[in-house]
């Protein structure tokens, strides 16, 4: 067993326990935004290094640069694709809040805090 | 070294079996594209493990189509959301 064998071993090991703590923090966190951290690390860290390790088994270059761009262009996509659902998801978040302390306010009582954009500003 | 590379294959696709835990259980549909994300680059790194073990680096071409197309479904779905005419 060479050393680059031992190389790759220990690289994708690395990259399986990355992606079994992404996948367990998927499965156990809260909520969307405790998701989206645990996500981050499966797609960034464990295809990461799991390319690293890969790398020197493969045949030609061309084949180590293609899966250098593979890891390039996951990284790239993830964060804009995590940026997205972390944005729908505070949406429809500041729009729940919104909308129940619009129903547990009493109008005659408090007249300041009425109206729903004041309602948003005091929830978040 | 390739029997190794096969269980590291095995494994992840044991990852995907727990990331199905979270379809089945997720309360909104932001979760539910989470998994897909998910499976998406636990996909590409198990086509390019058996791009490896099989010796064939055509497959490396399948896991650069499948890491391309996928978050073109989460921005379709954010799309969707934001307005569902």
């Amino acid at each position: 067993m060479s050393l680059l064998d031992v190389f790759t071993v220990v690289m994708t090991a690395g990259g399986l326990f990355f992606f079994f703590a992404g996948s367990i923090g998927l499965l156990r966190f809260p909520d969307v935004f405790c998701r989206l951290h645990a996500l981050t690390k499966a797609d960034n860290l464990g295809l990461g290094l799991i390319v690293i390790g890969v790398l020197p088994q493969v045949a030609s270059v061309f084949d180590a640069l293609q899966l250098i761009l593979i890891w390039l262009l996951v990284m790239v996509a993830g964060a804009m694709s995590c940026y997205l659902v972390a944005n729908q998801a505070l949406a429809a978040l500041s729009k729940d809040v919104a909308g129940k302390l619009n129903e547990h306010h009493d109008p005659t009582m408090n007249p300041t805090t009425t109206s729903p954009a004041g309602a948003t500003q005091n929830g978040l | 070294m390739i029997e190794y590379l096969s269980a590291i294959t095995g494994m992840l696709i044991l990852v995907l079996l727990v990331g199905l835990g979270r379809i089945l259980l997720g309360p909104s549909p932001a979760d539910r594209m989470l998994a897909s994300q998910l499976f998406s680059t636990a996909g590409v790194s198990i086509l390019i493990l058996l791009a490896i073990i099989q010796n064939q680096s055509a497959l490396i071409n399948v896991a650069l189509v499948l890491a391309l197309l996928a978050p073109l479904t989460l921005i379709t779905f954010i799309r969707l959301r934001k307005n569902p005419s």
